[in-house]
């Protein structure tokens, strides 16, 4: 059960009461634990019919868009924390999105796949790229289309102007702290903007 | 699905002079309407339906005798249908000014005693929302659990939020915009000259001359349907489509199936509708404009209705009113912080599509009623 582990993980990363914004929040099962557990409000945003229908019947408020299309929806520091978690990869332009995240939420939380757990670079010297439990599908059917590192991300939050508060990998749902991008499939970060 | 089965459309008579935006009032009125399901003790399980354009109090179910009287939000409306009157008390009314029931351009005005035609006030949509509001109050309502509509019936029910803000807890709104754009006011100029400048209208008195201008209607309806379709559904359904294997080679003649089946639907219209009722609720239509009294700001208009929760959906191919349209009322309650869930719904239909039974559509309204008891 490391995805239940992970999602606590995240939860702890978000202050009792934020009003939060999540951006690519699936069937809103992040949004409903954190309206029950710390009293957060907010909305989700999600592009899937199925996904959209599940948030309604869980009762998490849910605005069906397309992220691509950037969040014009939403005013500037209107939300205590914009949620982006794995999503990220799946952008054609990610850091717009990244952009666009730390101009909307005072805190801005991602999770992505670090392609520079050591699983990877040991398929990666095979020859062969990686099919793992965070990345699990084949090169060319990968909804993937941005693979990053734990180390990429820091450069991305630097040259964007972001100042990460906190972060850390994730292996299994546990919270890597010790050189994560080599030993953590999938990486988080906790940032505002400077 | 099983439907509500029969029903019959009761009407309430208000003695009480309505007062409209316009500054006159509708004076001795009644009102038509029909329910579906059981109001619950605490009466807090009612749910307002708003009828669009052509429409009417029959929502749901059949009326005796009359073969193909489904009421027209019948897929949605019944008992284990998603908005499901086994748990909910559904009030469908006929607003005035319409041609259905209640209080008309077609009954007598009591200050002349011939029938209002021209004469009939211009009522808004907030004067039937108005209108609506003594209507639930008599039946012993205080507050409805939701009130629900689609085009200009999401526009009613958006103004309950805004005018009965303490009477109202959730809102529906479906394939509706915050205004009418220029160009939609412009397609329903075109129809409203097509009446007026028929020969049969008589300046909107045709009751006394015994005639009724169908020729506008037809028109009027023609480029209304239009604009309810889409491109795509359209050209799925009619194509470049001949009657005849070749081309007639007239001007006048049907030769486009598409052409056929405009006419067939114009015909039909101007067979039950009235014009008078047409120019109102076209008029109703350009004049709603919530944001307009705060400066065009529509986060401002909004600012009352804060803690309601609502549900907006859109279909991508309504071009009549657009998922952008939708997305500037959502728009404006995230910027209020209200509870907002937003669908857009992938459906080729256009407009129509919020009459249709679309999995998707269906299952998030679903969804949302479900929760709202």
């Amino acid at each position: 059960m490391s995805e239940r582990k992970d999602l606590e993980v995240i939860a702890q990363l978000v202050p009792q009461g934020s009003r939060v914004l999540d951006l690519g929040c699936g069937t809103g099962e992040l949004l409903a634990y954190l309206q029950n557990t710390r009293g957060c409000t907010g909305y989700g945003v999600e592009l899937a019919d199925e996904n959209v229908l599940a948030c309604a019947q869980r009762g998490v408020n849910v605005i069906q868009l397309n992220l691509e299309e950037g969040l014009q929806l939403f005013e500037d520091r209107s939300f205590d924390v914009v949620l982006q978690l794995e999503t990220l990869q799946h952008l054609r332009n990610t850091e717009n999105m990244l952009r666009e995240t730390a101009r909307v939420g005072r805190i801005g939380i991602v999770s992505f796949p670090n392609f520079a757990h050591w699983v990877n670079r040991m398929a990666i010297l095979r020859g062969r790229m990686p099919v793992t439990r965070a990345l699990p599908y084949e090169w060319y059917d990968t909804p993937n289309i941005r693979v990053g590192t734990y180390k990429d991300f820091e450069v991305l939050a630097r040259k964007n102007g972001l100042e990460v508060i906190d972060s850390f990998g994730l292996q299994s749902g546990e919270v890597i702290r010790r050189w994560p991008n080599l030993r953590a499939s999938v990486a988080v970060f906790k940032f505002e903007r400077t | 699905m099983r439907s509500v089965g029969l029903v019959a459309p009761q009407s309430m008579h208000f003695a009480e002079p309505l007062p409209l935006r316009s500054g006159a009032s509708l004076a001795d009125y009644t009102l038509v309407y029909e329910t579906y399901g059981t109001l619950n003790a605490d009466a807090s399980n009612a749910v307002l339906v708003c009828h669009a354009l052509n429409a009417s109090h029959h929502v749901a179910g059949e009326h005796a005798d009359q073969p193909n009287s489904t009421g027209w939000w019948d897929n949605l409306v019944g008992p284990g249908k998603p908005l499901d009157t086994e748990r909910f008390f559904v009030i469908g009314v006929n607003n005035p000014g319409s041609c259905f029931g209640s209080t008309g351009p077609m009954h007598l005005n009591p200050a002349t005693g011939q029938p209002y035609g021209a004469d009939f006030p211009v009522v808004t949509v907030e004067d039937w929302v108005d209108a609506q509001a003594r209507l639930i109050s008599r039946l012993g309502i205080q507050q409805l659990a939701a009130v629900v509509g689609g085009s200009l019936g999401g526009m009613q029910a958006l103004a309950w939020t805004l005018r009965h803000t303490d009477r109202v807890r959730h809102c529906v709104a479906v394939a509706t915009a915050p205004n009418l754009s220029a160009q939609n006011i412009a397609f329903n100029e075109v129809a409203r000259r097509a009446i007026v400048t028929d020969p049969d209208f008589h300046g909107g008195h045709f009751y006394a001359h015994g005639v009724i201008p169908k020729r506008g209607l037809r028109v009027a309806r023609m480029i209304g349907h239009i604009t309810y379709l889409s491109d795509d559904s359209m050209e799925a359904k009619f194509g470049r489509e001949l009657r005849e294997a070749e081309l007639g080679y007239s001007t006048q003649d049907i030769e486009f199936q598409i052409e056929s089946y405009l006419r067939y639907q114009g015909d039909k219209f101007s067979e039950y509708f009235d014009a008078n009722t047409y120019l109102l609720i076209t008029r109703a239509l350009d004049y709603f404009d919530p944001a307009r009294a705060h400066g065009d700001d529509l986060t401002a208009a909004f600012k009352v209705a804060r803690d309601k929760k609502f549900l907006v959906v859109s279909f991508t191919t309504d071009w009549r009113f657009s998922p952008a349209r939708s997305r500037e009322i959502v728009k404006a309650l995230v910027d209020n912080k209200v509870e907002v869930s937003y669908a857009e719904i992938d459906a080729p239909h256009g407009h129509d599509a919020f009459l249709l039974e679309d999995p998707r559509y269906h299952g998030v309204m679903r969804a949302y009623f479900d929760r709202i008891l």
